[in-house]
């Protein structure tokens, strides 16, 4: 097996922009396996926190380090938006686009993003422009672009934020068996329910830092800070 | 289109446009090129000599301002104490003259100012002066231009006021301004003829040989612009002058009407 | 308005006859605008597409300026380019001044301000779009621009379409350094800016026609190859 690119070391990290204070100082260790799931009422720093990990963000207070050199780091990790990003292409040609990137030839490309549009449940006419999926195939045709690579590393923010329920479970169908595959997931989400299905470890955010971390069976029995027994109990937070 | 087939296109019309043998450009007057002489005598030019001539139809003082910069062979124009001054400047090996033709004053057909009933041309526009009736004015500084402003000075008259307009435009935009106030306006007979706007507009005054126009032929000189093609405006000068262009210039016709006197001298 | 309708008469006579003269100002029209836009383009497309995805110290700068050029008068272009062409000027020796080549050069100038300008908006609308994805997709500036002018080509085209409505309609400039030269570098524009001279309205009017209704047949054909386009490619 190839060296991993994990663990991810956060080191006194802090996240501020156009003057405000947005996350930390905070500190933590993603390891190699598992799904770590980010909790944390809305602007508690979620987002700001997957996206800072990814290297949308720039950090300029405190240490963030790859166990590999950042640039083989950068292309063994995806991300998934909240908000599907649709280019005005084809779908197929959307999901291939990240192959084209590594120089793989169109129709090479196409044929393998066509088999990812069928892992992930995407049917029908693939050469339709994008824009005229349904928001939950929206978020599927996002999923089958980040997959496409073999991410060793997946970031999802909230990706069933704006699904119904069906599509809900289709997508954390699709997750449970990437990671039964070994795929490294962190997502971030509100909802309670998917985080019990999924974690495997959770981080419990709020106002910018990391009120609780740990084991996710030991965080949904026996939540020990207030503020996450309040959300865990859908409480507003003290 | 594809960025090769592009640049090919590019490079084939400029090849074309380097591939010309025998042609030269020369400077002309729009009221010469107005008269329609041009497409009577270019052909002819052309079959006698092998020479396409390209025309720039411009005012007078831009066309003396081409041949100036070398951006013509030669100039063809109607203003005389410019065309000696370009001459004296060494902008021009010499001058010659070629023919004349003559100014008519034109204006409503009823004639409000009475300028038809003046004896001599300088008569007419003080009689429209003296009415106050509208004119209009090239205002370019074109060789019609200087006519009309020395006829003025002569008549004594004074151009403040608000009948008299100068546009700033060449022939054609004049007559179709003065067309459309129902002014005067000084034009060269070719020009009028041809104009075909006319509206309520006739001639009211002419004749009077002050208003003669004469034709001068300027070579650009090749000692200020060592690509000039001086071969081809001697060989059009010798052609411009020659019997051959006697019997067409007095031949041209409009309307019944000569426009053109060949006076070239033999050298 | 009995003009106008003496107008449309000729228009269709001139057509109809496929008056040879019609026919090479048309063709020398047509030559002259899309090779200016055409160059346009290229400078102009990735022009704003560079404008769009690098922030630099003198970006605004150089997008007011971008703007302030669009108005240019064309007279004004069409003087600088003739200084510059004229055999007295800078790059007299090259010949060019009264050749279409110089046609070319002063609407490239007049137009590819426009066309960037266009550009840069629609790129930088689609930049925002798209900015989270590219930089998650670890691209290098160069894909970015391709994927960015790629994805706006309808845009794109819409700015090229812009410029070559201007320049195809444009008198002031190539009056000057082209000369209006018969069977030389005269266009349709020119060749009415003579007639109208003339006081030929009708013949004037009639070019007018011709030139109104090529600039919707270069529309219509260009928006007929993006329809097909879009069948194939989606
Ligand atoms: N571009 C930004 N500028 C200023 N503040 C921001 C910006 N993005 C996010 N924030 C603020 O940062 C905090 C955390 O936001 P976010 O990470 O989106 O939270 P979450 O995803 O948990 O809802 C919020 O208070 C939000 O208002
Ligand atoms: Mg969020």
């Amino acid at each position: 097996m190839v060296a991993s690119i994990l663990p991810l070391r956060l080191e006194a990290v802090e996240l501020r922009k156009r003057g405000k204070h947005i996350l930390g100082p905070l500190s933590l260790e993603l390891g190699a396996t598992g799904c770590t799931i980010l909790l944390g009422p809305n602007g508690s720093g979620k987002t700001s926190l997957l996206r800072l990990m990814h290297g949308l963000e720039r950090v300029r207070r405190g240490q963030l380090q790859w166990a590999a050199p950042l640039e083989e780091a950068r292309r063994k990790q995806a991300f998934v938006f909240q908000t599907p990003i649709v280019m005005r292409r084809s779908i197929v040609d959307c999901i291939a686009y990240p192959l084209l990137l590594d120089g793989q030839s169109r129709s090479a490309a196409r044929a393998e993003a066509a088999d990812m549009a069928a892992r992930v449940g995407l049917h029908g006419d693939l050469a339709r422009p994008a824009f005229v999926l349904s928001g939950g195939e929206k978020q599927k045709m996002a999923l089958a672009r980040a997959l496409v690579r073999a991410p060793e590393l997946l970031f999802l923010d909230e990706p069933s934020a704006n699904l119904d329920g069906r599509s809900t479970r289709e997508i954390e169908a699709i997750l449970q068996s990437l990671k039964a595959d070994g795929t490294r997931i962190v997502m971030s989400t509100h909802n309670v329910g998917q985080a019990r299905r999924l974690a495997d470890d959770v981080l419990f955010l709020n106002e910018g830092k990391i009120v609780e971390a740990g084991d996710a069976a030991t965080f949904f029995d026996n939540p020990t800070t207030p503020e996450a027994q309040a959300h865990l109990n859908g409480d507003l937070i003290p | 289109m594809t960025l090769k087939s592009l640049l090919l296109s590019v490079v084939a019309s400029l090849a074309a446009l380097s591939a010309q043998a025998d042609t030269m450009k020369m400077a002309v007057t729009t009221s010469f090129a107005n008269s329609g002489l041009a497409d009577v005598i270019l052909p002819e030019i052309e079959i006698d000599t092998g020479i396409e001539v390209q025309l720039l139809i411009v005012g007078t003082g831009q066309a003396l301002k081409l041949g100036e910069q070398g951006d013509v062979d030669a100039v063809l124009v109607h203003s005389r104490a410019a065309e000696e001054a370009f001459v004296e400047g060494g902008y021009g090996t010499h001058r010659r003259e070629i023919m004349y033709n003559d100014f008519v004053i034109i204006g409503p057909s009823s004639d409000p100012a009475a300028s038809g009933a003046a004896d001599e041309a300088i008569g007419a526009l003080a009689a429209i002066a003296g009415a106050e009736a509208d004119f209009v004015s090239r205002g370019d500084d074109s060789g019609t231009h200087k006519m009309e402003l020395r006829l003025w000075d002569a008549a004594g008259v004074d151009l403040a006021g608000d009948w008299y307009k100068a546009v700033g435009q060449g022939m054609g935009a004049a007559l179709n301004t003065a067309s459309g106030m129902n002014a005067y306006i000084l034009s060269d007979r070719a020009s009028w003829l041809n104009f075909g706007n006319k509206g309520d507009l006739a001639i009211v005054f002419e004749g009077d040989p002050v208003l003669f126009n004469q034709y001068a032929y300027l070579p650009v000189n090749p000692e200020l612009h060592a690509h000039v093609r001086n071969d081809l405006a001697q060989k059009l000068e010798n052609w411009l002058t020659s019997d051959r262009a006697a019997e067409l210039i007095n031949g041209y016709a409009i309307a019944g009407q000569q426009l053109f006197v060949f006076n070239a001298q033999p050298e | 308005m009995n003009d106008l309708w003496a107008g449309l008469a000729e228009a269709l006579r001139l057509v109809l006859r496929l008056d040879p003269d019609l026919v090479e100002i048309t063709i020398r029209s047509l030559q002259v605008t899309l090779t200016a836009t055409a160059i346009a383009a290229l400078i102009g497309l990735p022009l704003g597409a560079w404008l769009s995805v690098n922030r630099f110290r003198f970006r605004r700068v150089v997008i007011a300026l971008l703007n302030a050029l669009m108005g240019l008068p064309p007279v004004v272009v069409g003087l600088i380019v003739y200084i510059l062409l004229s055999r007295a000027g800078p790059f007299g020796v090259l010949g060019l001044l009264f050749t279409p080549t110089a046609m070319i050069i002063a609407q490239v100038i007049i137009i590819t301000p426009i066309v960037a300008s266009i550009a840069h908006q629609a790129i930088r609308d689609l930049w925002s779009e798209y900015h989270d994805l590219l930089i998650s997709l670890h691209t290098t500036r160069a894909q970015r621009i391709k994927a960015l002018l790629w994805d706006s080509r309808r845009a794109l085209l819409t700015a090229a379409l812009a410029g070559f409505g201007r320049a195809i309609g444009e008198v002031g400039a190539i009056m000057i350094v082209g000369g209006n030269i018969d069977h030389a570098t005269r266009v349709l524009t020119t060749a009415i800016a003579l007639e109208t001279g003339k006081g030929n309205f009708a013949l004037a009017l009639g070019l007018g026609f011709v030139l109104i209704a090529l600039a919707i047949a270069v529309n219509l054909a260009l928006h007929m190859l993006t329809r097909t386009e879009r069948s194939s490619q989606w």
